[in-house]
């Protein structure tokens, strides 16, 4: 019996440094799980309004590197989560996040207008730049980043689930990575600089 | 039997062990605590909201000392004219929102956490931005222990986030 309680302790030590280990040694470029050959048909072409309530499309970001997220302003906790966290990371890049684009892209155009998204994203870091567009140009970037998003109805009015991914895309207009929700800042600036240098 | 009583023992260290590697520090709090009959309620808060933002999440743990299951049907908060419960789930990479139309249940000799990334109330029609450091008033209605007042302390836009102790 007691041989028994040996090798189960010895199990239990092996789990929890196992488990230690997979924490601390977690690769430092989160692609899609499972998805490694899609990285490739991820992203396209998009225009849509900025929260300055100017065209953008997306041919102009052609050899810039970019971070793109999909929200909506009346989100109260994933969204308002990942952007202050990002603008931490975005604020801990110091001058090198001028050398790519933040991008938050809402799925919401009934409430978030370009004055609206300008109003909520005077919280986070400048560097953010809010976009929107009609039904049609959401429903196309949201299709190119294999995005999903869906309005559900709630009792007083509705809410969205939608991909909570920063997507980031290389360069050469590629997927090179995401961020997951809540992964440490730390770990978005090297994600970040990765994808700055490369 | 004593042995199995060490076996599990064990397991059961070596798990918390595993996990707490896995997880972020939880910065301690102290806990306002609210009863009605057998209903405790521990450290209700509200995210404090940014600009422009129309909703607020609220967040508390609730135990059912009782031994009858309870719900928690609805309630209201100084600052919106509407209160909703909702469950947030991540379901691989997306985020999954819905409206619990029956309210939240709270297990006889249980307790349900609302918490950021899970359960939280969904304060709409905010008629004040809260902030950091406020105190807010409220109620919250339990099917069968009834009504109870409580005071919301509002914890920072960061909080529950990883980033949170750092503002």
């Amino acid at each position: 019996m007691k041989r028994i309680r040996i090798v189960v302790w010895i199990a239990v030590a092996a789990f929890a440094l196992a488990a230690g280990a997979a924490y601390l040694l977690r690769p430092n470029i989160g692609m899609l799980p499972g998805q490694l050959p899609l990285a490739a048909g991820i992203g396209g072409p998009f225009e849509l309004t900025t929260h300055e309530g100017k065209r953008l499309s997306s041919s102009e970001l052609a050899g810039t590197p970019f971070a793109l997220f999909f929200g909506f302003t009346n989100c109260p906790d994933v969204c308002p989560t990942t952007m202050l966290e990002l603008s931490n990371a975005i604020k801990a890049l110091g001058p090198e996040a001028d050398r790519m684009r933040f991008f938050f892209v809402s799925v919401d155009p009934e409430r978030d207008t370009p004055e609206q998204l300008k109003l909520y994203l005077s919280n986070f870091d400048p560097h953010i730049t809010g976009l929107v567009g009609t039904q049609e140009e959401i429903a196309v970037v949201a299709k190119a980043y294999r995005a999903i998003y869906e309005k559900v109805p709630t009792k007083d009015g509705f809410t969205y689930n939608h991909t909570a991914l920063v997507y980031l895309m290389g360069r050469d207009g590629r997927l090179a990575g995401t961020i997951n929700y809540q992964e440490s800042v730390d770990t978005q600036v090297k994600k970040l600089r990765r994808v700055i240098g490369g | 039997m004593g042995s199995n009583v060490r076996v599990a023992r064990a397991a059961v260290i070596g798990l918390g062990l595993g996990l707490l590697a896995c997880m972020p520090a939880i910065a301690p709090v102290v806990a306002q605590e609210y009863r009605a009959g057998p209903i405790r309620i521990e450290a209700p808060w509200i995210r404090a909201t940014p600009a422009g933002a129309q909703v607020a999440g609220g967040y508390m743990k609730i135990e059912n000392t009782g031994k009858e299951a309870d719900r928690l049907v609805g309630g209201t908060t100084a600052i919106a004219g509407k209160f909703e419960v909702h469950e947030m789930q991540m379901v691989g990479t997306v985020m999954k929102m819905r409206e619990l139309d029956k309210g939240l249940e709270v297990p006889a000799g249980q307790s349900v956490e609302l918490k950021p990334g899970s359960y939280h109330l969904m304060l709409l029609d905010l008629k004040a931005r809260p902030k950091a450091g406020d105190k807010i008033k409220g109620t919250l209605v339990f099917e069968k222990a009834g009504k109870v007042d409580v005071e919301y302390s509002v914890r920072g836009a960061g909080a529950g986030g990883q980033t949170g102790d750092k503002h």
